[in-house]
């Protein structure tokens, strides 16, 4: 699949957004007054900001209201409500912290649930592609979901949560790796059951339709992520699981080391987003002989 | 809506009989015509004589080469388009509604208007059958020439898509495969008919007709044939004449 930057960014950083703030409605840390308002800041724009850059990828962004329509059926619409209520209940509520010094849990927890409701429908979106089996597996919304609450943690200065959760989200990362490696063989579709041809002999693409490149191959035909996929994989989780542990373990444990582990953690996560996305075989590719 | 109808009230589709297509294109370039001066957005195409030419086609013709255990090998031209599938996957993702599928007559189509191109159902689907125009920003796809089949303004035998009125061989059918005794149902039935990538679980409407397989290629003696007018027909002297005759019989006699 193409790797599309917006979208890139959208799901790291939001993710990240609505981990930080879960951890801020179940009132870890339990901030007030100025030091909320800096939290909660941080929090709505990486999740603001990530909800934004979503709508870059978009042919008619100025249509985009129309996306709160199908929750019905679509996963995309509703991330549309579950991202706009989370916002509106944590907002409610980190006002409260913030103007009046006063904590009202029942919209704290609702708004944590509605935050991680809001990571889990992105996941979703993705994992009901029957089309890439990579995605289409309940390790998929394990992963986004793992990566949002312990990159949430390590924002919220929740250390020995963070350490923990961190070691958690790289065994499901490595898990999701190793399982999306055997997907599309396990998933049935070849070109011999996309083209029904199989049964008379051995098949093999002989020409494309076309002699140029089209939408098609440049979206879901993206292939040079692959060959350098595991060396990226290795800086992925060093950035995204290691170095933080080894900064939030250091004895000199400081703001500095603090931040730094937040910027390697996002660093690592925007890695392997990217190869969750250039990785991924769509099975359309198979009517091109390609993967 | 964007959830999908329990059932159509008739399920128009196309049948491709692989075993006819000739690989011409001619279906590709009658369905860009068509689709392109009349509903919704031109299909559009980019850089169209310079030296990365693309754009966007709802019917693209593909080639394989099938190589069977023993004998020769075959190549199958393979037109592919919008399959109109019972168990649409790219109209459940639709966010906004824009794409639905009829319940009169079970065509998939996208409402552009309500289009934001987000491009999941083109993510959905696993035929390629979605393409985003580059230059409009919304999905384009097969509308089976929803303009065509039921305009009044056209003389009556035009009522089918571009795609099956222009195909010179005869490979491409329209008509209710909901129908039992449709003359395409009829079609799928005889021919064997199959359904593309079944394992995807989208029921497809298009049909598609495996080839038969090709004549003999070692002739009529190892396959047991005995035609009385062979022998008159056979070729008497098939030798080099001319110049490679006299060179073939002065080389022969050194």
């Amino acid at each position: 699949m193409h790797p599309a930057p917006s979208v890139i960014l959208f799901s790291s950083l939001s993710g990240m957004g609505f981990g930080l703030l879960a951890w801020l409605g179940i009132g870890l840390p339990a901030v007030t007054g100025w030091v909320a308002f800096v939290f909660f800041a941080l929090a709505y724009l990486l999740a603001v900001g990530g909800l934004i850059a979503s709508t870059f990828h978009l042919g008619h962004p100025e249509r985009a209201l129309k996306a709160f329509s199908q929750w019905r059926s679509s996963w995309l619409s509703r991330e549309a409500w579950a991202s706009v209520a989370a916002l509106l209940t944590m907002a409610a509520y980190g006002a409260g912290l913030v103007f009046y010094d006063t904590r009202l849990w029942p919209l704290g927890l609702l708004g944590a649930a509605l935050s991680l409701l809001t990571v889990l429908t992105t996941a979703m979106i993705y994992t009901q592609m029957k089309t890439v089996p990579r995605w289409h597996s309940v390790m998929t919304p394990l992963n986004f979901l793992s990566l949002s609450i312990a990159g949430g943690a390590l924002l919220a200065g929740q250390v020995t949560a963070a350490m923990v959760l961190l070691v958690l989200a790289g065994a499901v990362q490595i898990a999701t790796w190793w399982r999306g490696d055997r997907a599309l063989a396990a998933s049935g579709s070849d070109i011999a059951t996309a083209t029904r041809l199989g049964e008379k002999g051995s098949v093999r693409a002989f020409e494309p339709p076309h002699t140029g490149s089209n939408y098609l191959l440049r979206e879901f035909v993206y292939q040079i992520g692959r060959k350098h996929a595991l060396k990226l994989r290795v800086i992925a989780i060093t950035l995204m699981v290691l170095l933080p542990l080894l900064l939030l373990l250091s004895p000199v444990f400081h703001h500095l080391a603090a931040a730094l582990a937040v910027l390697s953690h996002a660093a690592g996560v925007l890695t392997s987003r990217w190869l969750f996305f250039a990785q991924a075989e769509h099975v359309v590719g198979i009517y091109y002989g390609k993967r | 809506m964007t959830t999908l109808p329990q059932q159509t009230d008739r399920k128009l589709g196309l049948v491709i009989d692989l075993d006819t297509c000739v690989g011409c294109h001619a279906c590709v370039i009658s369905c860009k015509g068509w689709n392109t001066e009349n509903y919704g957005a031109p299909l559009s195409d980019q850089d169209a004589y310079g030296a990365d030419p693309s754009g966007t086609f709802l019917n693209r013709v593909h080639s394989y080469e099938v190589q069977p255990e023993a004998g020769a090998a075959q190549l199958v031209h393979f037109p592919k388009s919008c399959l109109h599938c019972d168990d649409a996957p790219c109209v459940t993702v639709c966010p906004t509604g824009a794409s639905y599928k009829r319940v009169e007559d079970g065509i998939v189509l996208v409402n552009e208007s309500d289009c934001i191109g987000c491009g999941l159902c083109a993510w959905a689907c696993p035929y390629g059958a979605r393409e985003m125009d580059q230059a409009a920003g919304v999905m384009k796809k097969c509308t089976l020439c929803v303009d065509r089949i039921y305009n009044e303004n056209l003389p009556e035998e035009d009522r089918q898509p571009a795609c099956v009125r222009t195909c010179p061989a005869g490979a491409r059918h329209f008509g209710d495969l909901g129908d039992p005794e449709s003359a395409v149902s009829q079609l799928v039935a005889e021919r064997g008919g199959v359904d593309l990538m079944p394992e995807q679980g989208t029921k497809p409407v298009n049909k598609y007709l495996p080839p038969r397989p090709r004549d003999q290629l070692q002739g009529p003696e190892d396959s047991g044939e005995i035609d009385v007018l062979a022998p008159f027909l056979a070729p008497i002297d098939s030798g080099p004449k001319g110049f490679l005759g006299w060179l073939d019989r002065t080389l022969e006699k050194l």
